[in-house]
């Protein structure tokens, strides 16, 4: 059985950073199911953020004005003692980023450049051109070939395998095989990415389904504020490709049919550059007053910044717009509307990234910290990515280092291993029944429709009920091509399962959350309450069900105030 | 509209030979090339392998050949094809894993030779080089990179050489050299003044023909050329720094 000291699962930004984090000498090993190159973190276009001060607008910034304006940007719903932890790290990780070989655009006397970013009092997002999320991990992978890092690639996880409180392992589905087999690790960091795929309308790549979070939740994980679902204000209509908020940062502007600027109406100071979650609804709002185009869309024009400025500072924007819209920028709008982006909320752990599965921690995207809250401000992803995915490959090195292994624990991840084959050969046995493929374009339409930008109790209520539907349909599954070996369709069920759990406890974190908070808005209940909902969604899987319990949330230095823009 | 796929089919384990397989497929929406295999494999058969991820032609996984056009097959709009008969291919020069998708580990293992990684200076760790935003300039063309293995799957060296490290890895090394923050020693380029390295390069430049993210890697494995030969007219001169 193959046997680690430390298991990363996730080669994007999150997962390279606590492979190369971990103790280099213990037996650490990455398994992901693509190649790390192909993870969604390389789709990052806009930047990261540090409070640096480069920018001759931005010379007042510190750490504590970043740690500020996240909070702010949270609704008050970030433990504010994490993203100061964050925040504080920012500066010093961006240097090093750059001294792993990230060729950050530069500002006149060499400085790495910043550009300004919604829901930021000064430009500190720092940036190469409009690709930074391309450049970072193929500089961290490089890193990785130069400590000879491990990798399994193609391999997917399909458990987490604990006993008694302390995690044994993980079985995986080897795509090049179509073997299901145990790996035993001491310590495990999921380090999975996000589930856009659970909506119709996503920015993110095909392959973002979310399982890494669903697995942990099937474990007895508990999950945070999942009802916390970012929509991104631009997206390329169609494919919804990102086109990014740093198109707004160089100078962009939202406009609708009848050729205003509308935002306006919604955030007068901050403008196009409010944060994601007002800019979204401003959008939608347009949209059903009709004022947009199509019923569908509105524009994003970037023609008065010049076409000069448009090839330098983004030109990944205008080579996607030219790809896949026919159009290239600098002298038509861009066409544009919401779509998902991010989870705010995710895998619950500490401040160690350490989850209360002894040995089970998470980092990046699937987990929830709570350093964002109800919304994420853009660039401090990419920072979360890096900043605790170093951390998490530290504490787990301290983990590993410290502990005792698991006798049994071989014999029981055979059993557990054993179970999956089980569940899969009855899949394979079937001869009809459901497509997974089918179930899922049904539940992405149930979320689009339902558990979107706007919510309401009778939307939220429908969407669990069809949830439930699609529960009894997945029961009935069957995989329609007998070949195991890169078995997508093997892959879309294993995931689907996951895909229902995330839906299931959005939806029921939503519908639970009577107010507005961040990205959730409800028509309902349109005022934040802090009284009653400063607080944190947990779900925790008990006897097939959900079960919702609150948690405090860390305010320390903000109290919390209505939020203008 | 309705198009004829042909698409290569090959299972090493269960077939004797590689085959072609004929799908038809009508839509009447605009679709991607990697849409319309999707959607092939979803309704009419589910073994059809391939590899896909970000579908906006920046992960460097769908890199196939299409009617003898080595593209990713995302950025590629079904509609714009001139034929409605679409003849899918894997990536040459590859060993076929299944289908569509190829062991790119010939490929990986040619980037790990070249010593991919920043040589920084020591000295600067806390806050990181200074560098002006001409000087980066330079290696802005070789960055574009996704590692898809276009260039490496159409190149003719490539294919009688197992020796050969191909464009993107010689290129990505051409990217360190260039960048003004790079301290390899000189001596480090010595292992790519070879047959195996820029020297077995035919300057035919497909590679530079088929790279869909415009990085003419080729361009860097002359420059490294002339640096080699550069350096050693230096040296017989004693020049040398
Ligand atoms: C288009 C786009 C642009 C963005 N731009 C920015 C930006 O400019 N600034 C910013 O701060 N943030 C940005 N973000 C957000 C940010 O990029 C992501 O949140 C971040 O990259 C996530 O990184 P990650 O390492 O957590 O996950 P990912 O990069 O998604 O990696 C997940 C990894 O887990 C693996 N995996 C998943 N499930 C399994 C499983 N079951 N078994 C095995 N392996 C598995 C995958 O193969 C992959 O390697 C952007 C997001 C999008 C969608
Ligand atoms: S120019 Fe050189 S590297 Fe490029 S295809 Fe021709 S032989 Fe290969
Ligand atoms: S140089 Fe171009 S063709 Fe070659 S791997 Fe890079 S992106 Fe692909
Ligand atoms: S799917 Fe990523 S390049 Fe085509």
């Amino acid at each position: 059985m193959i046997s680690q000291d430390i298991l990363v699962v996730g080669g994007g930004l999150a997962g390279l950073a606590a492979a190369l984090s971990c103790d280099p000498r213990l037996n650490v090993a990455v398994v992901s199911k693509v190649h790390p190159l192909r993870s969604h973190s390389v789709a990052a276009q806009g930047g990261i953020n540090a409070a640096l001060g480069n920018n001759p607008e931005g010379r007042d910034d510190n750490w504590e004005k970043h740690a500020f304006d996240t909070i702010k940007g949270s609704d008050y719903l970030a433990d504010q003692d994490i993203a100061e932890v964050m925040c504080q790290k920012a500066v010093s990780t961006i240097y090093e980023l750059e001294y792993l070989g990230v060729p950050f655009s530069r500002f006149p006397g060499g400085f790495i450049a910043q550009r300004p970013f919604g829901g930021a009092g000064f430009p500190r997002t720092c940036y190469a051109a409009d690709r930074t999320g391309l450049v970072i991990l193929h500089t961290l992978f490089e890193q990785s070939i130069k400590k000879q890092v491990k990798f399994y690639n193609e391999w997917l996880v399909t458990k987490l395998v604990v006993k008694d409180g302390k995690c044994l392992g993980v079985v995986v589905y080897d795509l090049a095989t179509g073997q299901i087999m145990p790996v035993k690790a001491r310590a495990v960091i999921f380090a999975t990415g996000g589930y856009g795929r659970v909506y119709s309308r996503t920015t993110n790549a095909y392959i973002n389904h979310g399982s890494g979070i669903g697995i942990a939740y099937k474990a007895g994980v508990p999950l945070k504020d999942m009802e916390f679902v970012q929509f991104h204000p631009t997206s390329l209509l169609g494919k919804n490709i990102l086109i990014t908020e740093g198109a707004r940062g160089e100078g962009g502007y939202l406009v609708n049919n009848k050729g205003k600027r509308f935002m306006d109406d919604y955030a007068p100071s901050a403008m196009e550059l409010a944060p994601r979650d007002i800019v979204a609804r401003a959008i939608q709002t347009e949209v059903d007053k009709e004022n947009g185009f199509d019923k569908q869309y509105i524009h994003l024009d970037l023609r008065h910044i010049g076409e000069e400025k448009i090839k330098k500072r983004l030109p990944g924007i205008r080579e996607i717009c030219i790809n896949f819209a026919g159009i290239d920028p600098v002298d038509t709008p861009i066409p544009v509307q919401p779509a998902q982006h991010y989870s705010m909320g995710g895998i619950d752990v500490n401040e160690k990234c350490a989850s209360l599965v002894e040995g089970f921690f998470a980092a990046g995207e699937c987990a929830c910290l709570g350093v964002h809250g109800a919304n994420r401000l853009g660039g401090n992803s990419l920072l979360d990515t890096a900043v605790f995915g170093k951390i998490s490959g530290d504490e787990a090195s301290v983990y590993v280092k410290g502990s005792e292994g698991t006798e049994s624990s071989e014999k029981i991840l055979l059993e557990e291993a054993l179970e999956v084959k089980a569940r899969i050969e009855e899949w394979e046995k079937r001869s009809s029944g459901k497509r997974v493929h089918r179930l899922l374009d049904r539940l992405k339409v149930v979320m689009s429709e339902r558990v979107g930008i706007f919510r309401k109790k009778k939307d939220l209520t429908e969407a669990l009920a069809k949830i439930s539907e699609l529960k009894e349909d997945y029961e009935r599954v069957y995989l329609s091509g007998k070949c195991l070996r890169y078995s997508q369709e093997l892959v879309n069920l294993i995931e689907f399962d996951s895909m229902l759990d995330l839906a299931e406890v959005i939806t029921l974190g939503a519908l639970n959350r009577e107010e507005t908070r961040g990205s959730h808005y409800r028509l309902d209940f349109k005022e934040r309450n802090d009284k009653v909902w400063l607080k944190h969604t947990l779900a925790t899987w008990k006897e097939g069900k959900p079960q919702i319990s609150y948690a405090g949330v860390n305010i320390s230095k903000y109290k919390p105030e209505a939020r203008k823009y | 509209m309705e198009y004829l796929f042909k698409i290569f089919r090959y299972d090493p384990l269960e077939d004797e030979h590689p085959y072609f397989q004929d799908f038809f497929f009508e839509t009447k929406e605009k679709k991607s090339l990697l849409e319309a295999l999707m959607e092939i494999r979803n309704e009419q058969d589910s073994t059809l392998a391939f590899r896909y991820s970000c579908r906006e032609a920046i992960c460097g996984s769908c890199a196939m050949v299409f009617n003898g056009n080595f593209d990713l097959a995302c950025r590629i709009e079904l509609q714009a094809l001139e034929s409605s008969t679409i003849v899918i291919e894997p990536l040459p020069n590859l060993e076929i894993q299944k289908d569509l998708v190829v062991d790119m580990e010939p490929f990986w293992e040619a980037l790990s030779q070249i010593k991919p990684y920043l040589y920084p200076d020591k000295k600067i760790q806390e806050e990181g080089h200074r560098i002006e935003e001409k000087e980066m300039e330079k290696i802005f063309q070789y960055i574009n990179c996704i590692m898809c293995g276009c260039c490496y799957s159409v190149c003719p060296v490539v294919s009688r050489d197992e020796r050969y490290l191909g464009a993107a890895a010689l290129a990505k090394l051409y990217r360190f050299v260039k960048d003004p923050r790079d301290k390899r020693p000189f001596s480090h380029l010595l292992g790519v003044n070879t047959e195996g390295g820029v020297w077995g390069c035919d300057t035919i430049f497909k590679c530079n023909e088929v790279c869909p993210k415009e990085v003419r890697p080729a361009d860097g494995i002359e420059a490294l050329r002339r640096k080699l030969v550069v350096e050693k007219i230096k040296r017989i001169f004693g020049f040398r720094r």
